[in-house]
């Protein structure tokens, strides 16, 4: 007779090895839902943790990754050679260099007419340098004559690859293909093309400015301005006096770049953390929950010869197997999935490729691994100490008396008894129920804040813009204010939404159209309902080094809504100025305090009356009436129509009255979001579905435990009578009072979240948020979003609830 | 005499080409009537109860009951039929120990939307029948054999089924407590209730019965009827 050795390791591995691949076999739907939920949850974590270290310095990592060029250096190329140029990589403190590249400053016109902004355009043979190592991020590199390589911002659906671009308004300037998109961290430069291409641009005429060479250097100490104005001193030295026309700091570059970043760390810290404590919860519980559902078997194997080790070996390998599966395939969905979100990030961030770090792909699955083998260690080893009797008693089904007053409550409701019999169930299983109402929480916190957040960005798009506002903009010509918001920008693809024929940013119309006839064709136009004018512009402000932006206005801004205040009024008076946060963060003024302004050689002191929430310039603009300063004149015109009025007719018949004039009009295109608004939405909206998946998951595997140890107490219930649809009604009501619950904490929690990260958001771009942006959420939205938590336990409920209806009776009837 | 159960020709295979559990079989069993089904294991005594209770489809032929064709109805129908027409007691009770004694019997009632007054009234008027009054309040898991097979027979009569479906009713129960089931069925069958017992038990079909059929391999072997149940 043959012996039949059960043991592990050397003597009986094979036994053991059997009944682990058995029990994994056998239970094919637990297998599959811990495999799944173990995949949704580490591909949540996995996700989360990209995001975590994406919001972790991108500048800096961005940075180092290409070598950028600590100091961007132009010399006049007719005071130094390029022999001189390249012997400075020698000079004490220079760690790298690259160049000398030959450089002017274009202002490219794309085939419909739109003008870019200037341009920085370098010559460069390849992307690839010493420093500065280029990320190409689409297309080719410019190899011959009449291609460039733009700046990666300007891609879209205007400017494409094969796109064409004048280099100047001039009929005969020449024309380069777009064969490129690239991106220099350090912002050395917008365009490229070869260096030939670039020399002869500057020589013909059709750039802004003269050829130039641009250096690009690293030095051993570049942390502080100082240390960067001391290599830049030694630069200097270095050439012939006057040859270093200019220079630019990566300091700079990385402020800008950071105060751009910073708003998103908060949002994409909150929803990682959220995605890697619900990770932690699910697997735990998937994983825990699917060894003490096995308690029954775990006696069988014990009554047959299996030692306690052997049990707690073969449980933890059992629960190992399909969750090392979904560990494996959660790692590949989520670097599918970190994709498109790290896309996001590096549009948010503007920075070079991001990919999941290597070591995310590395620790997530180890950390995956660690909770489902402790999660699945401490039931069996309890299963392990229990005697057989105890183990196939308290397998048999939850244990007597959890849950009894439950149902004797529940019996007194006045519900069917098939729904009264599914809400008392879940305290059977009271860690099994905290583990699902967490799951459920979680799931309806990721989907309040999501919706505040979404409706927070909407807001501060909104009210960042007033300008925008406004149904028609008036231009008065003259060419020199118009800059920021309400004023044509580069669009999606980087070209100009100027009116056809109109004035753009950087047209340079000589004549301006004369105010008040500007001002009379408006109040002459029917159908107006309402302007106020404006001119913005450069001033200097007493005790501010450099110039600080300032916007001068004309008339009453209350119809088209100006900007919201976060302190104190806008203007009603003479000798008034309202700041940003970012001017009274700067100076140490607060409102009440007068400020001292000068402005094409008018001095005027002004009060602050009030705190706007303006994040242009970093927030240090100033706007004040156009009274106060003769020499201002207005520039631009903000028109309300009236109601009923087409704004896009009214701005062609007013357009016609005022071209002759220098002016123009065009309508404003329904307030599109802002791009990096609409990035972190669908950031927000992406993370939400995943994280609210993971819930669902976490549901579906708790039900599908839960009615597979019930499935004999059903298989009763159906032969007295139960139907179908009661069965379903059953297990479905068995996760609503969890739904309920868990909306009723996820709601307020996930609203307490929005409340702390939005601040913080605000506190990372400078500054504070007003109500409108706040106080987002409507009455009726919070019942609602409560409700997200019903509808996530009841998805995840629906699968294992119509399985349980479909089980056969006679068949549920035998099971043990 | 009305007959409560109808089988032509009814057949069960459980593998489409193996040999049926059942049949080919045909029976009937008129109102009144308590049916004894004996035969050695796997001779397809709970395939047939199966079938009866609607808890499992004939492969062949059909199946009535009370005067509905089973094969006609669909699952909700069938879980309707099941609380309408059919009371079943198990071997092993098939209690549902999370629910006091009340509660189990009230189930099936309560299933049908019976209103609440009328289920309790006569929840407590099949306890007072039955002895177990005294349990009302008490969890199954606290009760002996004999007193848990009383409520479950109290549960399957509670909708005053036409037919009373029992499957080994004394199997999982001492000496003391099948005699108490045994004279309790006879009680039944005296009021009238029909009643399809399955059973190992010779002894206990010969109490019962008013009729007992033999299967073996599934096909009726022998069909005999007592004069008068003792």
């Amino acid at each position: 007779m043959t012996a039949f050795r059960i043991g592990g390791g050397g003597r009986g591995g094979g036994a053991l090895g059997r009944v682990v691949r058995s029990g994994v076999g056998r239970r094919r739907v637990q297998t599959l839902v811990i495999a799944v939920a173990t995949m949704m949850a580490v591909a949540s974590a996995v996700v989360a943790g990209s995001l975590i270290v994406a919001a972790n310095r991108p500048f800096d990592h961005a940075f180092a990754q290409q070598h950028g060029a600590q100091l961007t250096v132009q010399f006049d190329p007719e005071r130094a050679s390029e022999a001189q140029l390249r012997s400075t990589a020698d000079e004490s403190g220079v760690t790298a260099s690259a160049g000398p590249y030959p450089a002017t400053t274009v202002q490219p016109v794309d085939s419909a007419g739109g003008h870019l902004p200037a341009l920085t355009l370098v010559g460069r043979s390849a992307p690839a340098a010493d420093v500065d190592d280029l990320d190409l991020k689409s297309g080719r590199w410019a190899t011959k004559p009449g291609e460039v390589v733009l700046d990666a911002e300007f891609a879209g659906p205007a400017l494409e690859l094969g796109s064409t671009l004048k280099t100047s308004d001039a009929a005969d300037s020449p024309t380069l293909t777009i064969v490129g998109f690239a991106l220099s961290v350090s912002r050395t430069a917008e365009a490229w093309t070869t260096p030939a291409q670039a020399r002869a641009l500057a020589s013909a005429g059709t750039s802004l400015t003269p050829l130039t060479n641009q250096m690009l250097y690293r030095f051993d100490e570049a942390d502080t301005d100082g240390q960067l104005i001391a290599a830049r001193e030694r630069l200097a030295a270095a050439v012939p006096s006057g040859a270093l026309l200019s220079s630019r700091s990566y300091l700079e570059v990385k402020r800008d770049a950071d105060q751009g970043a910073a708003p998103t760390i908060p949002f994409l810290i909150a929803f990682g953390v959220l995605g890697i404590v619900m990770s932690v919860i699910i697997v735990s519980s998937v994983t825990s929950g699917a060894v003490g559902s096995s308690l029954r078997r775990i006696g069988v194997l014990k009554a047959i010869g299996f030692t306690p080790r052997e049990v707690v070996r073969a449980y933890v390998a059992q629960s190992l197997i399909p969750a090392a599966v979904g560990i494996g395939l959660g790692v590949v969905l989520g670097n599918l999935l970190a994709v498109p979100l790290l896309d996001d990030t590096e549009q948010a961030y503007s920075t070079t490729s991001l990919t999941v770090a290597w070591w995310v792909d590395v620790a997530v699955p180890a950390a995956a691994l660690l909770v489902v083998g402790l999660a699945a260690l401490v039931p069996a080893l309890r299963a392990g100490r229990l005697s057989t009797v105890e183990a196939i008693a308290v397998g048999r089904a939850p244990r007597p008396g959890r849950g009894q007053w439950a149902h004797r409550a529940a019996g007194r409701l006045p519900l069917p008894r098939a729904v009264t019999y599914g809400l008392a169930s879940p305290f059977a299983h009271p860690v099994r129920t905290v583990a699902m109402l967490l799951a459920v929480a979680f799931g309806t916190i990721a989907a309040t804040f999501a919706v505040g957040l979404t409706a927070s960005l909407t807001a501060v798009s909104a009210a960042a813009d007033p300008e925008e506002r406004a149904a028609v903009t008036v231009f008065g010509g003259g060419g020199e204010v118009q800059a920021g918001p309400g004023v044509p920008r580069p669009t999606e693809g980087g070209t100009k939404e100027g009116p056809e024929g109109g004035p753009t940013e950087g047209d340079s119309e000589p004549q301006a159209a004369d105010p008040a006839r500007v001002r009379a064709a408006i109040e002459a136009q029917p159908g107006t309902a309402a302007y106020y004018a404006m001119t913005r512009d450069d001033v200097s402000v007493a005790g501010v080094s450099g110039v600080v932006q300032a916007s001068f206005y004309q008339g009453d801004m209350g119809s088209t809504g100006g900007y919201e205040m976060l302190a104190g009024h806008w203007l009603d008076g003479a000798g008034q100025v309202v700041v940003g946060s970012g001017y009274l963060d700067r100076t140490g003024t607060e409102i009440g305090d007068t400020v001292r302004v000068t402005y094409l050689g008018d001095t005027r002191t002004l009060r602050i009356v009030g705190e706007a929430f303006d994040t242009s310039d970093g927030g240090v603009r100033l706007h004040a009436n156009i009274a106060d300063f003769p020499g201002a004149e207005p520039r631009m015109f903000l028109v309300e129509v009236e109601e009923g009025v087409a704004p896009v007719e009214y701005a062609q018949k007013l357009a016609a009255v005022l071209r002759p004039l220098g002016g123009d009009a065009m309508a404003n295109a329904p307030s599109g979001q802002d791009n990096f608004v609409l990035v972190l939405q669908s950031m927000a909206a992406l993370l939400t579905l995943m994280l609210v998946s993971v819930a669902g998951m976490g549901v579906l595997n708790s039900v599908v435990l839960d009615t597979r140890e019930r499935v004999h107490d059903l298989g009763v219930c159906k032969a007295l009578g139960m139907s179908p649809r009661q069965t379903v009604s059953l297990v479905l009501a068995s996760v609503t009072g969890i739904g309920v619950l868990g909306g009723l904490i996820g709601v307020p929690t996930g609203f307490a979240l929005h409340g702390v990260v939005l601040p913080l958001m605000g506190h990372a771009a400078g500054t504070d948020l007003p109500p409108s942006v706040l106080n987002v959420y409507t009455p009726w939205q919070l019942p609602l979003l409560a409700l997200a938590g019903l509808t996530i336990a009841l998805l995840g409920a629906l699968l294992p609830a119509t399985w349980a209806a479909r089980t056969r009776t006679a068949t549920a009837l035998r099971t043990e | 005499m009305t007959q409560v159960i109808q089988l032509d020709g009814v057949a069960k295979r459980y593998d489409s080409d193996g040999r049926p559990a059942l049949g080919p079989l045909t029976l009937s069993v008129e109102q009144g009537e308590a049916l004894a089904v004996t035969g050695p294991s796997g001779s397809g005594k709970s395939t047939l109860l199966n079938l009866v209770a609607g808890l499992d489809r004939a492969t062949e032929g059909t199946v009535s009951v009370a005067g509905r064709r089973l094969d006609d109805l669909n699952e909700h129908a069938l879980a309707r039929f099941r609380r309408e027409q059919i009371g079943m007691v198990f071997q092993f009770f098939n209690l549902l120990d999370d629910l006091t004694v009340t509660d189990n019997i009230q189930l099936p009632a309560q299933l049908t939307g019976t209103a609440r007054r009328e289920t309790a009234a006569r929840a407590g008027e099949l306890m007072e029948v039955l002895g177990i009054q005294q349990h009302a309040r008490a969890y199954p898991g606290r009760l002996s054999g004999g007193e848990r097979q009383r409520v479950a027979v109290a549960r399957a009569l509670v909708n005053r089924p036409a037919l009373l479906l029992a499957d080994e009713p004394t199997g999982a129960l001492d000496t003391a407590s099948g005699q108490d089931v045994r004279d309790l069925l006879v009680d039944l069958h005296r009021g009238g209730q029909t009643i399809v017992l399955v059973t190992h038990d010779l002894a206990l079909a010969e109490a019962c019965a008013s009729r007992t059929i033999r299967l073996v391999d599934g096909h009726l072997a022998l069909d005999t009827r007592a004069e008068a149940v003792r």
